[in-house]
């Protein structure tokens, strides 16, 4: 016991004193959330920019509380040359042009971007539709009444943590555990250990417990960091189960990782097919956008990289809010991902380098 | 004396190479026990087969009298094993690599502490081990491999690459810890090595043991001539060939050589003559057995 105590110790400190390791295990990836957290953070649609050609006495004598359901969603420049205004809109700078003509509102608008010209158009005929109401004299006999319901969407910050989360938990846990058993080979401490009378399944132990340490405590500051005012995620009422999810999780690429490892001669090997693995694992285990817009086919091969389980099973309960029994089938398949994955290790491991 | 190792016949190969060819040896207990070898020869396997690294094809080996393969974990405490110098945990402090050696075979920390001192690296106890020099981290994993106190030791070129004190150094420590009654087994190829420190050696190539046998002895077997240099000018070339038992004659103007299978004939003779001044006598060494036995051509 003491031994594999005295091991994990050691291999922490390795650990802790890499920089490197450091530097891509946790400052990438919160700097990662960090950036892109911030971009989605503040974000809203802007107004839509419209350029007035004149006057346009339809726009400027607005009732008050029209002027401000408008000022919402247009931004409204006075401009006195035409030609040089529908320039400005056909560059896409602004989303309309308006002129009047008496009774004539025109709208000169590029389909540049449609959602946003779409907007614009709509908010004109409402307006023109409002002023002809009004010029009739009756009281409107529709009415328009609006509710919000309560927004149950995603915010890009909610996929975001557990995505980029995850995507840290895979390359910590596969580099470490690829690269570690080469390095180990190449230099001859795999064979040292084997000299010693410790068993070399605690070996293996300590380093597999140094990673789910390593793995905790990326968590703990992942959270830490996106639940801060500022890039405001609320985390969901079972989020604890967060803690068992990428446990499991971590098996899963360690046993990926060492199976690299066991089958790899060189270091170089060992981090290109991590690589290989890592990069196409992160895109489509949905930890950089939110694989249920991808289309059917990519959802069906990404089920194949523990990531993608992971991923889901995070964003059940840390954000969705849904309840420990539910992510249970995602816990099984990654624990049976580092069942199969140990298993072909053992197979091709390989204690010396010939 | 018991034997502590005793191998028989062992046979490895890799593809068409016969790494090692029937090799048989013992090694007494207490003994200092040297193989040499060109680069190539088969040392290492030899050594990795009776370790329990790798399985002989053929043949039998055991250590204290038990098989070291497969893995026998009552045998491990009691060998202590020094690979490359840099099979380390990485990032770690002279003394807390030493300590987690230690803790694998359950030595307390304070032991481990004391053994940085037997190898001299107390001053060193806090340095990464990537910072150590070369004769440094030989010492660090000579001392991870006495840790526990093995009885028996094994050292794979323990001085390779290392500048001349610090070979003495090691040489030293070497010593102490046969003296302590530790068994030790080394391969080198340096013969000086060897004839210094080994109470016997094996010479092996291509797999094979060619001769085994205490240095000294196989020096006397090989009937090989003495060399004798005088300072140049004390004696001519013909006044040295005239001289009883004189085989060859080299003279570079700084010293002139006698080659001689009489010795004491031929230093009499330059006593008389009061020709002694400056005088090397050079004996054949364990060196020149070596070559006679593997030749001298070049190997890569």
């Amino acid at each position: 016991m003491s031994s594999f105590r005295s091991l994990a110790r050691a291999m922490f400190l390795g650990f802790r004193r890499d920089r490197g390791a450091l530097f891509f295990t946790i400052a990438l990836p919160l700097l990662f959330l960090v950036i892109i957290g911030g971009i989605f953070a503040r974000q809203s649609t802007p107004r839509s920019k419209v350029l007035e050609i004149g006057s346009v006495p339809i726009v400027d004598r607005m009732p008050a509380d029209m002027r401000a359901g408008i000022d919402r969603s247009l931004k409204f420049t006075r401009s006195s040359d035409r030609n040089a205004a529908l320039e400005k809109v056909r560059k896409g700078d602004y989303a309309a042009a308006i002129e009047q003509s008496g009774d004539r509102l025109v709208v000169h608008f590029s389909a540049a971007d449609q959602v946003k010209s779409g907007t614009v158009q709509g908010q004109f005929e409402g307006l023109v539709q409002a002023a002809n109401q009004a010029a009739s004299g009756r009281p409107p006999k529709y009415r328009l009444e609006a509710q919000q319901v309560e927004d149950r969407s995603l915010k890009p910050i909610q996929y975001i943590t557990p995505g980029l989360l995850g995507w840290a938990l895979a390359s910590a846990g596969m580099f470490g555990a690829s690269t570690t058993l080469v390095t180990w080979r190449t230099k001859g401490l795999l064979r040292r250990l084997r000299l010693s009378p410790v068993p070399i399944r605690s070996v293996f132990a300590a380093r597999v417990t140094v990673s789910l340490g390593v793995a905790l405590v990326q968590t703990a500051l992942f959270l830490g960091v996106a639940t801060m005012p500022f890039f405001g995620l609320k985390l969901a009422h079972y989020w604890w189960m967060a803690i068992p999810m990428v446990l499991c999780g971590v098996l899963a690429f360690l046993a990926l990782g060492m199976l690299i490892g066991s089958w790899a001669k060189t270091q170089e090997a060992a981090q290109g097919v991590t690589q290989i693995v890592v990069l196409p694992m992160a895109f489509l285990g949905g930890s950089f956008f939110n694989i249920d817009d991808a289309p059917r086919w990519l959802r069906i091969i990404s089920e194949i990289f523990p990531l993608r389980h992971l991923n889901s099973g995070m964003l059940k309960v840390l954000v969705r809010g849904e309840g420990p029994a539910s992510v249970l089938p995602q816990m099984g398949v990654l624990l049976g991902f580092a069942l199969v994955a140990t298993l072909i290790a053992v197979r091709v491991f390989r204690w010396e380098q010939i | 004396m018991p034997n502590t190792i005793v191998a028989r016949d062992l046979r490895k190969r890799y593809g068409d190479v016969r790494a090692v060819d029937g090799v048989t040896l013992s090694v007494e207990e207490g003994e200092f026990f040297g193989i040499l070898g060109p680069n190539g020869a088969g040392k290492t396997t030899t050594l990795e087969i009776i370790e329990g690294l790798r399985q002989a094809d053929s043949g039998e080996v055991t250590v204290f009298g038990r098989s070291p393969w497969p893995r026998d974990p009552a045998l491990l405490p009691r060998i202590g094993v020094q690979l490359q110098a840099s099979s380390f945990f990485e990032r770690l402090t002279a003394r807390e690599q030493l300590r987690t050696f230690g803790s694998l075979y359950g030595v307390p920390d304070r032991k481990a502490d004391a053994m940085l001192e037997t190898v001299g690296l107390t001053e060193k106890a806090d340095t990464p081990v990537e910072k150590l020099s070369g004769g440094q981290a030989q010492r660090l994993s000579i001392a991870c491999a006495l840790v526990h106190e093995p009885e028996l030791v094994f050292l794979d070129e323990p001085t390779a690459a290392l500048d001349p004190q610090a070979r003495r150094n090691l040489w030293d420590v070497l010593r102490a810890i046969n003296t302590e009654g530790r068994t030790i087994v080394l391969t080198t190829h340096y013969m000086d090595e060897a004839e210094t420190l080994c109470d016997r050696v094996a010479i092996i190539d291509r797999g094979r043991i060619l001769r085994s046998g205490a240095p000294a002895t196989l020096v006397r077997g090989l009937d090989a001539a003495t060399r004798i240099s005088v300072a140049g000018g004390v004696l001519s070339e013909d006044e040295a060939r005239a001289l009883p038992g004189v085989d060859d004659i080299t003279d570079d103007g700084v010293s002139l050589v006698i080659v001689t299978r009489d010795p004491s004939s031929v230093v009499a003779a330059l006593a008389g003559r009061g020709a002694l001044d400056g005088v090397q006598i050079k004996g054949a060494t364990l060196e020149d057995v070596f070559l006679e036995l593997t030749g001298r051509e070049y190997r890569a």
